[in-house]
């Protein structure tokens, strides 16, 4: 029970803090990157001193570092210091009615089937009744908390349970790891947090659209999800609507900690602006995700990426505990002039380990797909498994496909398979099915739908459904 | 219901057909048969609209309209089947699905909603029935892996859950053991009506002893050089085609 005064404290703190929050909005940070910019936003989230230390320390080291090279992909580099890292949570523009909507996106969310609710919700409409997502929302909220399951906000996170941001923070992905990976920690605004005590099986997926504190994500987003011992979570990110945004740079960091027994699914759909069809614009999205499995625990990714104009993300999995199991199930569309470097790494470490890669790459237009993955198993990873399944659609003869599979392997007993191929969409399949009635477009989707079938299979039912609309949105009009 | 008059037609720039004339009326069986090379494909792929062939003269009449006009997806949603000699594999894509896919398109593009849920299951069963297959078939991958019977089984099947008007069996008997010969024969002839017609495309006699046709035409280098009743397929069986060459070159 509380009592009346702890609740006037509480109405007060929250009026506190409110006020103070109303107050920074009006500033913007000027563009540029430096120790002062970081403190800036530190003290603007209002963080405790571990937290801006921890920030300084991965500045400091990405100093020393130098943007890598080594991806299949070509871009202009990103010119940091003219990024303006901290801006308060802007208010979308709130429009009178869907009338006032590109008509272009109407009929993409049209084609994509996303309800009226959900079309204004994304298109910042105001709306004068209750959406079901919020009630949903906040039902949902009670549900989780009864389970003891926390999901905020990182920067909720690291107000409200610090010990357990201060233990994982980092642990997977380390600050120094790599160049974007520094950067994210160094200036990260927010992102996801999600931790699931012992022995629960949470009962619903988890989207970061149920996120309680929406506002304030973009650039820099931080990820990090914590399974603890024999748990289950199954986590969805993104979401099939075109996103558009004006940072053209995105460079977020996932970190996933499965302890003994647990079970994480983390599931992805990426459409981020690819860009023009002439490939001017777009956004690049260079992202680091990683898992780490203790005993008996399991991770799978699975990600169905069509959007962004420039992608390099590689979805891994340490497979530290004995008989841990890592899955990655990826399909990756690139059209028109779009880039993308993806694959994973299975860090074989411990007994018995077993892991699994799915690749399904299509490439249409004028676009470059990589599929680039690491197999590695140590030297007391006895009895590691590997099957390894890259495959590459073509479409036209305008795009490239490419595979760099790496296996490093110090242990003798370690079984390791790996499958490829490649394919194009034949004329032949297309008037197949025309000749049965179905028209150019719908049957490109279905033999892209049924090629891309091991990987949407993985994915929640409504997600897949979604998934498979996307795909076919995507390729539209790319071959003929 | 088709009628072709004077179709002259290739493939990067060799001409093929040298000028078809063919009717074909409904409830009518018609057999075209030839030796290789002689243009039986191309007539099949021309019909169908596929997109590889040019067409150099002449026309296609089905049921008043110019067939020509119309892309392949058009043609089949006005009731044009062809049943192909290498029917090809669609990995990931189930037999359901893709005749769900198939029957709902067409109904959309001629204004009808989607076939409900329990008639397609009902029709499903009916023709399986029909054509002797099980239900694993449905689940398999569109013909990965099938067996040459299974692939023109399959074939056969989706042409009785599509019911076309005039249904094209390109070679369909080939790569078929007796068996299956018999089974698809026996789908193929429990289909027919009097108001849809069917072009058996055979090199050999056999198939035509259980599909029996109206109308044998022999084509020879892009031409149909003779025309008859059943009796001209025995006497094509009987005497190979050299007679007909022959007869060409006194002619």
């Amino acid at each position: 029970m509380k009592t009346e005064e702890s609740y006037l404290e509480e109405v007060t703190a929250s009026e506190y803090k409110y006020g103070f929050y109303t107050n920074i909005e009006s500033d913007k940070v000027p563009p540029g990157l430096n120790e002062e910019v970081i403190r800036i936003i530190s003290a603007k989230k209002n963080e405790p001193e571990w937290m801006l230390e921890w920030r300084l320390d991965a500045f400091r080291k990405f100093q020393k570092m130098t943007e890598p090279k080594w991806p299949n992909v070509t871009y202009p580099e990103p010119d940091l210091q003219a990024i303006s890292y901290y801006a308060a949570p802007k208010k979308k523009k709130e429009l009178e009615s869907l009338d006032e909507v590109d008509p272009e996106l109407l009929k993409t969310f049209e084609k994509l089937g996303i309800s009226l609710d959900e079309q204004k919700r994304l298109t910042g409409v105001a709306m004068d009744v209750v959406v079901d997502s919020v009630s949903v929302a906040t039902t949902f909220k009670a549900k989780l908390r009864e389970l003891g399951i926390i999901f905020c906000s990182i920067s909720e996170a690291i107000q409200e349970h610090p010990e357990l941001v201060k233990k994982y923070l980092g642990t997977v992905v380390p600050k120094s790891d790599n160049y974007y990976a520094a950067l994210n920690s160094a200036v990260f605004t927010d992102g996801s947090f999600c931790y699931i005590p012992k022995g629960v099986r949470c009962p619903m997926e988890l989207s970061t659209y149920f996120r309680i504190n929406e506002a304030g994500t973009g650039q820099f987003e931080r990820t990090l999800v914590i399974a603890d011992e024999a748990s289950y979570v199954s986590y969805l990110e993104g979401c099939t609507a075109p996103m558009r945004d004006e940072n053209q740079l995105h460079a977020a960091v996932v970190e996933l900690v499965a302890l003994d027994d647990a079970e994480i699914k983390y599931s992805t759909v990426q459409n981020w602006y690819p860009g023009d069809k002439e490939g001017k614009g777009g956004v690049y999205n260079f992202v680091t995700k990683r898992g780490l499995c203790e005993r008996n625990a399991k991770i799978s990714w699975t990600q169905v990426e069509t959007g962004s104009a420039v992608t390099w993300k590689y979805p891994s999995c340490i497979l530290k505990g004995e008989n841990s199991v890592g899955e990655f199930y990826s399909v990756a569309v690139t059209n028109n002039y779009q880039q993308a470097d993806t694959g994973t790494k299975m860090i074989h470490l411990g007994k018995n380990t077993k892991s699994t890669i799915i690749s399904k790459g299509i490439c249409a237009g004028k676009s470059n797909g990589s599929y680039r993955g690491l197999v590695k198993i140590g030297p007391r990873a006895e009895n590691a498994r590997n099957f390894s399944q890259c495959d590459s659609l073509l479409m036209g003869d305008g795009c490239g496909s490419h595979t760099f599979p790496y296996i490093e392997t110090q242990n003798k007993s370690a079984k390791i398979e790996h499958e490829a191929t490649t394919s194009k969409i034949g004329e032949d399949q297309i008037f197949y099915c025309q000749q049965r009635g179905i028209g150019e477009e719908e049957a490109i989707a279905l033999i892209v739908n049924g090629y891309c079938k091991d990987v949407l299979n993985q994915l929640p039912m409504e997600f897949a459904v979604e998934a498979q609309k996307l795909l076919a949105i995507s390729l539209e009009g790319s071959v003929g | 219901m088709l009628k072709i008059s004077n179709l002259q037609a290739g493939i990067e720039g060799k001409e093929i057909l040298k000028g078809i004339d063919l009717e074909v009326k409904p409830g009518e069986v018609h057999a075209i048969m030839g030796p290789n090379g002689s243009g039986k494909s191309t007539l099949s792929s021309v019909i169908a609209g596929r997109e590889d062939y040019e067409v150099n003269g002449g026309n296609i009449d089905f049921e008043g309209e110019d067939l020509l006009d119309l892309g392949p997806d058009e043609r089949a949603h006005k009731g044009i089947f062809l049943s192909f000699q290498y029917p090809v594999e669609i990995p990931g894509v189930t037999v359901t699905n893709f005749i769900k896919t198939a029957i709902n398109e067409s109904r959309k593009a001629k204004g009808e909603e989607a076939m409900p849920a329990n008639e397609m299951l009902k029709k499903m069963r009916e023709k399986m029935s029909l054509l002797e297959i099980d239900n694993a078939f449905l689940s398999r991958s569109l013909n990965e892996g099938f067996s040459g019977g299974e692939k023109k089984r399959n074939e056969i099947f989706q042409m009785a859950m599509l019911e076309p008007k005039l249904a094209i069996l390109d070679e369909t008997d080939s790569g078929l053991d007796i068996d299956a010969l018999r089974i698809v024969a026996n789908g193929v002839n429990k289909l027919k009506s009097k108001n849809n017609a069917v072009i058996v495309i055979t090199h050999y006699q056999r198939l035509l002893d259980y599909i029996v046709p109206d109308f044998v035409h022999v084509l020879y280098k892009g031409r149909i050089v003779k025309s008859g009743d059943k009796t001209l397929a025995h006497e094509l069986e009987a005497k190979g085609y050299d007679w007909i060459k022959e007869e060409r070159v006194e002619g």
